[in-house]
């Protein structure tokens, strides 16, 4: 029998980030004491498990978009068919990935306005690569022997692709995208910049306004965020792939 | 009757002949092997029949049928297919892998249960223990006989194996080359095999076809090769200096014993080879050897003699 997959980090993560969404608010006195210097100690403007909500929300939008686009494009270059676009989606993908999101940011704002939308835009760009590179990687890592059996067999293209090559590239598939909306949360903090509410908020203010406290307590959050939606996918793979049990 | 026929078959990838003007008959029931060197076109012949590779020209029936009446997929679940690698799918169960064509085809669930413990037991892997191990669990051994019996699943009209034994050691290759033969001789299907091995070919082959550079060199039974080789690249694939004891290998004990005799010692079985009556004489430095049948009763004796064959 294998052992039932280890969850005890992801309930730990997940205890601490609500421990500290309920003791945040109540804190003010802690953060006074740790930076004196600073006039008002505890960021109020807007509730902590609001900008989480907000935070999440953002992440979830750009990081669906991110993955249903990065599998599809990954698909269709994998195919006979999309073979010679390969080198083109690589190099777009380059591209993307060597804007700094601040840029992407400057640029998508005065175009299409401030607000969640340049965000939007600019994780979805910066979530593409890895999804799209997890996506190639997965399906490079089926044995060519598999699908040639599979073709043998009398398997048809959809079900070959349903039924053998998805299951097989999910691991490193799903790695992709673990690597994308991990990276999403911290970058969204940075799309506070236009607009968007977002835990970054008080890491701007707080950046602006010389009030380190501010800056900690998103952080904190954003952090706490990152390593939580980190363990869901580490506890996601462990239960995804049951034929690379105790041997390996 | 004539269950497959390859008629003027060729096949060029980028230029460069692979197969060239191949003409080619198995029998119902026979074991036909394909033999060369790499690049000698076998695999891409093989891969024909299947469909798994479009000639270029020339037809290819099975069972007086051109393949190309039917979609390709619809041809291959009756077309048995185990290869070198093996293939298994690593994500499904022994029992998923066994099953797979069966349940392309839509049988009923009792009925492939019940294909698969049978072929299972076939297979000498107790169902009980194997149906739900994954690929990573079994051995080389055990995964290549899963992947025979995945071939066999649907009870296909004919079997191809592209070099099923290749990557096993040679006391796993053996083994289960006598469960192919005991398998073939208990199902009378016929099976095309692909393979680089002589000895290979010379024991499991009924009818041998020799491929180089895209060509048959020459075709027939394993004594032909031996006896009559069409050229000198037979002469050298058939091994010159083995081709004594290879045709030793290809007769048994029984086929030369004197039935009335008896004589004291080891004895030998008659269903051994005289390759291995051989190698017995030698070892045991003696010149003649008890024989016995498969219930171990004497059945007669061998004469080191007796290993000439009488001229004919």
């Amino acid at each position: 029998m294998r052992p039932a997959p280890r969850s005890s980090a992801l309930w730990l993560s997940s205890g601490l980030l609500l421990a500290l969404l309920y003791l945040l608010p109540h804190s003010a006195g802690l953060f006074a004491w740790l930076f004196p210097e600073v006039e008002r100690p505890l960021y109020t403007q807007d509730s902590f498990a609001s900008l989480v909500l907000a935070h999440l929300l953002l992440v979830l939008a750009s990081s669906l978009i991110a993955v249903l686009g990065g599998v599809t494009a990954g698909l269709l270059v994998s195919r006979p068919a999309g073979r010679e676009f390969r080198p083109l989606l690589d190099s777009v993908l380059a591209i993307s990935q060597a804007l700094p999101p601040v840029a992407v940011l400057a640029i998508a704002a005065p175009l299409i306005g401030f607000g969640e939308w340049p965000a939007l835009i600019a994780l979805v760009l910066y979530g593409l690569l890895p999804v799209t590179q997890g996506t190639l990687a997965g399906l490079a890592s089926v044995p060519d022997s598999v699908l040639d059996v599979a073709r043998g067999l009398g398997m048809g293209r959809w079900r070959i692709l349903w039924q053998v090559e998805l299951p097989l590239a999910a691991p490193v598939l799903l790695a992709g995208v673990r690597t994308s909306v991990v990276i999403n949360i911290g970058t969204a903090a940075i799309a506070s910049t236009v607009g968007a509410r977002t835990l970054g908020l008080p890491i701007i203010v707080g950046l602006s306004g010389f009030n380190t406290a501010y800056v900690l307590q998103g952080a904190l959050l954003v952090a706490l965020l990152a390593i939580v939606a980190d363990q869901c996918f580490d506890w996601l793979a462990r239960r995804l792939s049951p034929h690379v049990g105790a041997e390996h | 009757m004539t269950m497959l026929e390859l008629k003027a078959v060729n096949k060029f990838f980028n230029g460069w002949q692979a197969v060239a003007d191949v003409d080619l008959q198995v029998a119902a029931g026979e074991l036909a092997v394909l033999i060369g060197t790499s690049g000698s076109g076998k695999s891409t012949t093989l891969k024909m029949i299947n469909r798994l590779i479009e000639p270029d020209s020339g037809s290819i029936r099975l069972a007086g049928e051109d393949i190309r009446s039917q979609p390709p997929e619809v041809l291959r679940r009756r077309i048995g297919y185990a290869i070198q690698s093996v293939g298994l799918f690593p994500h499904w169960t022994v029992e998923q892998n066994i099953a797979a064509v069966p349940a392309l085809l839509k049988w009923p669930k009792a009925r492939i249960r019940e294909r698969v413990v049978e072929l299972l037991e076939l297979l000498h892997l107790p169902a009980a223990q194997y149906l739900s191990r994954y690929p990573h669990q079994l051995s080389g051994g055990q995964q290549q006989r899963v992947g025979v019996a995945r071939a066999l699943a649907a009870d296909p009209e004919v079997l191809l194996m592209d070099e099923p034994f290749g990557a096993l050691d040679p006391v796993t290759r053996g083994t289960l080359q006598q469960e192919l033969l005991r398998i073939q001789a208990l199902s009378g299907k016929t099976i095309v095999l692909v393979t680089h091995d002589i000895d290979e070919a010379l024991l499991l082959g009924q009818h041998i076809v020799l491929m180089d550079k895209g060509r048959v060199v020459q075709q027939g039974r394993a004594r032909d090769f031996l006896l009559h080789p069409a050229n000198a690249f037979v002469r050298d694939f058939v091994g010159q200096s083995d081709v004594g004891v290879r045709l030793l290998g290809l007769d048994t004990v029984a086929s030369r014993m004197r039935p009335q005799q008896q004589a004291s010692g080891e004895p030998i079985a008659a269903s051994a080879t005289l390759r291995e009556a051989l190698s017995a004489f030698v070892a045991r430095r003696v010149s003649s050897l008890p024989v016995i049948d498969a219930q171990g009763r004497p059945a007669g004796v061998l004469h080191f003699a007796d290993l000439l064959p009488v001229a004919t």
